[in-house]
């Protein structure tokens, strides 16, 4: 039997000052390019034509005129502040890319005007390679108006906080609110970061970037459940064990799962990122980034977060126990019974479990 | 585990393989030795997959109904008819307006006397539809006649402009052969936006032309002196108004519009004859409504290049007109299109079903136009919000890159399985292959399409199925570390792993039903095909790898597993 990572023992709440305060800081950092992007007059985001309006033109040549020539063509019609981007793994298309004007939609038209300087156009119902006397052909089209751009935009916001809400109701229901809680701000924070590297690099941030993310929600929640229900079924067989011990147990004893499961998902992403071509370069960009701190975020972010919740909740408990079971902020919900059957965690009680 | 267990789970796996091979590369007619050869293969498979847009190639067209504007044309048509009333009846007025704004659409008229407001109102509501309670709110204080439009009644009135644009965009699309196009509303119902998607099509110019003509075509009188004096016109607006005496103000029985006249067919082209203006009659003799067909002909003595449109109209149409034409012999009548006049003629004698617009059209243009004029009127302008189009060489491209990234994938989990859990992966690998296979099946069986974002939903289903099966072999390792016996070790696996992958299933399951439900295009494409995956993950991953396991123990007492 060939295998990696067993009986590991690391402590890994122990390190949470550590990892909290990374993510905190890569969170702040991707925060602060968005505000100062946004405050110096630039854009936060490298928004596409899918949020921002406009349109972009894909267009095949037999020859591929400079780019320079391109946009040369482009200003001398009137198109000023396009920008002309080379696919990278076809050399013979460029993306053309116009933003919004006004209410006008004639993007494609006025970029056709520009592109007949190099030559004339295939037919719709030809392939270029098929007319000899054609030079190129717009192969495909994107063009968004504002207000289209405007409810793509709130449609995707709308539809991942739903469906964050969702998780959440879920987790509780199986687990505690808690540990909902905390899954759902894992997942809140691995989409900020991921968001935070596209301000950071000026990624383009499209429909498909946001299907990556909704991806990456998927993906870090079931990171996330895997190891709490770890921590669920170590609670039953292990209740003289504080919860900081069954959690790092429970992450321990799932370590060569995320490993192997998560490693194998990161490779198949890579696959996208370097044979994916351009079409899924956003999507595969976002869940490259997405699927490291999905990984990092269960144990780093989530588990900590639950821990501590659920070390407030009992002490609260216990104080309110003590205290003629006055109603205490916050622990009021719990019933008493469920309390005393696990063991109150002090921070000696930490250390001891520790070692 | 037993013997029978194991023959049933056998034959359910066996026969929902062969279904699911079937759904996939089946041919869908009587199988000819043909479908069993490798390019017939391929063949059904192109036929049973729906391909996405993306993924085929053709147009997205996403287009709102401005309903505003035919709220703003409706008041401002009830506020002339008002106004004419109240005057028909013999009431002096002072003033008045329409007010129009979404969620403020009202009509004030303010009569001489202001005692007379109970008349007044009877005598307009006899004649304009003002008095159906349901649609306007009447409020006669401050000597002011007002009628607000109610807001159940604003969002009626502009649902049904929707639905009315969306059967005239119907009609106008199947006019055009467009084929298999699919046509709906799209967001929310409030929104007035319809989507188009017409695979195949790579230039949709002119179908975005077609449907985007308003076509309002309405007969007016032109006011005039008869002919043989030639048509009154004016070389501005403010000459045109200044013309009606009312004090820089049109008369609501009147409205300026402009008029390009017409040119002569040896004219130069390029030099289109300046735009004038003249007054008509409101309202319009007859509107588009009562057309019975247009057609596009060539013009007499024209160019070959120069058409017009030849119409005719309906009975109850034709009654009026031929009414009003025969008492008004020797004046001019014109034919406004959209809100400008294109041809201007006087009536020799009385014309009763018959008429043309004439005004240069190409051949295409002529017949684009008699198509929207048989189609009939928008009830309001559209405007387009959204346009993709993917010619089928990028869809090529797109399948291309999306197979070789997901075959990558495959062959690097495949690989490490084999490596990683020796006997065992190939249970995985067999489990992840039939996994594909279903889930392929079930995008065919529910009809649903495969779009880019539903490759990288396969992908995703590649990465939670290995996941399930890390899960299980992991914990049955586990299992045999703590010194189970190969049996127990096997069902403790699966058993207990069986509760995680529910969780994490249901979860994702859970949240891709949000992107399903509320998602739009690229969005559902790729929950649509999670959704499936996860699925049939919990047969495949699960079952499947556990009859496996099954009926490995069954054969022989094991000494050891290879995992």
């Amino acid at each position: 039997m060939f295998q990696i990572l067993h009986d590991v023992n690391i402590d890994w709440l122990g390190n949470r000052r550590w990892f909290i305060g990374i993510s905190v800081l890569l969170m702040l950092l991707g925060l602060g390019s968005a505000i100062f992007r946004q405050a110096t007059g630039r854009q936060a985001f490298n928004l596409g034509v899918d949020f921002k309006g406009g349109t972009v033109v894909t267009a095949r040549f037999k020859q591929r005129p400079p780019d320079d020539a391109i946009r040369s063509a482009l200003v001398s019609k009137g198109i000023n502040d396009a920008v002309v981007q080379p696919v990278t793994d076809r050399n013979d298309t460029v993306l053309i890319k116009v933003p919004l004007e006004g209410e006008g939609q004639d993007g494609r038209a006025r970029v056709r005007e520009a592109l007949s300087t190099f030559g004339t156009e295939t037919p719709a119902t030809t392939e270029l390679e098929a007319d000899p006397n054609a030079a190129y052909k717009i192969v495909g089209t994107d063009a968004v108006g504002a207000i289209a751009g405007a409810q793509l935009r709130n449609k995707a916001i709308a539809v991942t906080l739903a469906a964050l809400v969702g998780i959440l109701i879920y987790i509780a229901v199986r687990f505690e609110w808690t540990y909902g809680a905390a899954a759902v701000i894992a997942v809140f924070h691995d989409v900020l970061v991921t968001l935070g590297f596209f301000s950071i690099f000026q990624l383009e941030v499209s429909l498909t970037v946001i299907a990556a993310l909704l991806t990456l929600v998927g993906f870090s929640v079931n990171d996330t459940i895997v190891v709490f229900d770890r921590i669920r079924e170590n609670r039953k067989l292990h209740r003289r064990d504080s919860l900081y011990k069954v959690t790092n147990d429970s992450i321990n004893q799932t370590l060569s799962r995320t490993v192997i499961a998560n490693g194998l998902v990161f490779l198949s992403v890579l696959a996208m990122v370097l044979f994916g071509g351009d079409v899924l370069r956003g999507f595969s960009l976002a869940l490259f980034i997405g699927v490291v701190f999905g990984t990092y975020s269960s144990v780093a972010v989530a588990s900590p977060i639950m821990v501590w919740w659920e070390q407030r909740l009992e002490a609260a408990n216990r104080a309110a126990a003590l205290s003629f079971n006055q109603p205490v902020r916050g622990g009021g919900t719990r019933s008493p019974a469920k309390a005393t059957g696990r063991e109150p965690i002090t921070p000696r009680a930490r250390k001891a479990g520790r070692a | 585990m037993k013997k029978h267990n194991l023959l049933a789970r056998v034959i359910i796996i066996v026969v929902v393989t062969l279904l699911g091979l079937y759904a996939v590369i089946g041919p869908r007619h009587r199988p000819t030795l043909q479908d069993f050869k490798w390019s017939g293969i391929k063949q059904s498979l192109a036929n049973n997959i729906h391909l996405g847009l993306d993924l085929q190639g053709g147009s997205h067209l996403v287009m709102r109904v401005k309903t505003e504007e035919f709220l703003k044309r409706l008041t401002d048509e009830d506020f002339v008819a008002a106004q004419n009333a109240a005057k028909d009846a013999g009431y002096d007025l002072k003033g008045g307006r329409a007010d129009t704004g979404p969620g403020n659409y009202h009509i004030v008229v303010e009569p001489a006397d202001p005692t007379k407001i109970a008349e007044i109102k009877d005598a307009v509501q006899k004649k304009v539809e003002l008095g159906d309670t349901s649609v306007w709110n009447y409020s006669g204080s401050g000597g002011v006649l007002t009628w607000s439009m109610t807001s159940a009644a604003e969002r009626t009135l502009a649902d049904n402009a929707t639905t009315q644009a969306l059967n005239i965009i119907e009609s106008r699309i199947n006019a055009l052969g467009v084929t298999e196009p699919t046509l709906q509303t799209h967001g929310a119902q409030t929104s007035h936006q319809i989507l188009l998607q017409m695979p195949g099509v790579q230039d949709p110019e002119r179908v975005k032309n077609v449907l985007q003509g308003e076509s309002r075509l309405e007969l007016v009188h032109v006011i005039s002196p008869p002919s043989p004096q030639p048509t009154q016109t004016f070389a501005t607006e403010a000459e045109a108004i200044a013309s009606l005496n009312s004090a820089g103000t049109v008369p609501p029985n009147r409205k300026v519009v402009p008029y390009q006249e017409r040119q002569d067919a040896a004219a130069d082209p390029k030099q289109p004859k300046p735009r004038q203006w003249v007054v008509i009659e409101v309202p319009a003799i007859i509107d588009g409504s009562e057309l019975r067909n247009a057609s596009a002909i060539q013009s007499q003595g024209g160019r070959a290049d120069d058409f017009e449109i030849d119409f005719s109209l309906k009975k109850a149409g034709a009654d009026k007109f031929g009414a009003w034409t025969g008492s008004h012999i020797n004046e001019y009548m014109g034919v406004v299109l959209n809100g400008e006049v294109r041809s201007i003629a006087f009536i020799k004698s009385q014309i009763y079903d018959r008429g043309q617009i004439s005004g240069r059209f190409t051949k295409q243009t002529a017949e684009d136009l008699a198509l929207t004029l048989r189609s009939g009127a928008l009830p309001a302008p559209i405007e387009y919000l959204e346009e993709r189009t993917v010619g089928p060489s990028l869809g090529a491209d797109s399948i291309k890159a999306g197979v070789r990234a997901s075959l990558v994938g495959l062959a690097l989990v495949i690989v490490f399985m084999l490596f990683y859990y020796r006997g065992s992966g190939v249970n995985a690998v067999v489990a992840l292959i039939l996994n594909m296979i279903l889930m392929m099946a079930g995008l065919i069986v529910f009809g649903a399409t495969l779009t880019l974002p539903g490759i990288a939903g396969i992908i995703l289903t590649i990465g939670m199925a290995v996941d399930s099966n890390v899960l299980i072999f992991e914990r049955i390792r586990e299992e045999l570390r703590s010194g189970k016996t190969i049996p127990s070790a096997v069902d403790l696996g699966f058993n207990r792993a069986f509760i995680t992958i529910i969780d994490t299933h249901v979860t994702t399951i859970i949240s891709s039903l949000f992107l399903f439900v509320f998602g739009t295009g690229p969005i559902r494409g790729f929950a649509v095909t999670l959704v499936i995956g996860l699925l049939i993950n919990l047969f495949s991953a699960v079952y499947v790898s556990r009859t496996i396991f099954i009926w490995l123990l069954s054969r022989k007492k094991m000494e050891s597993l290879s995992i």
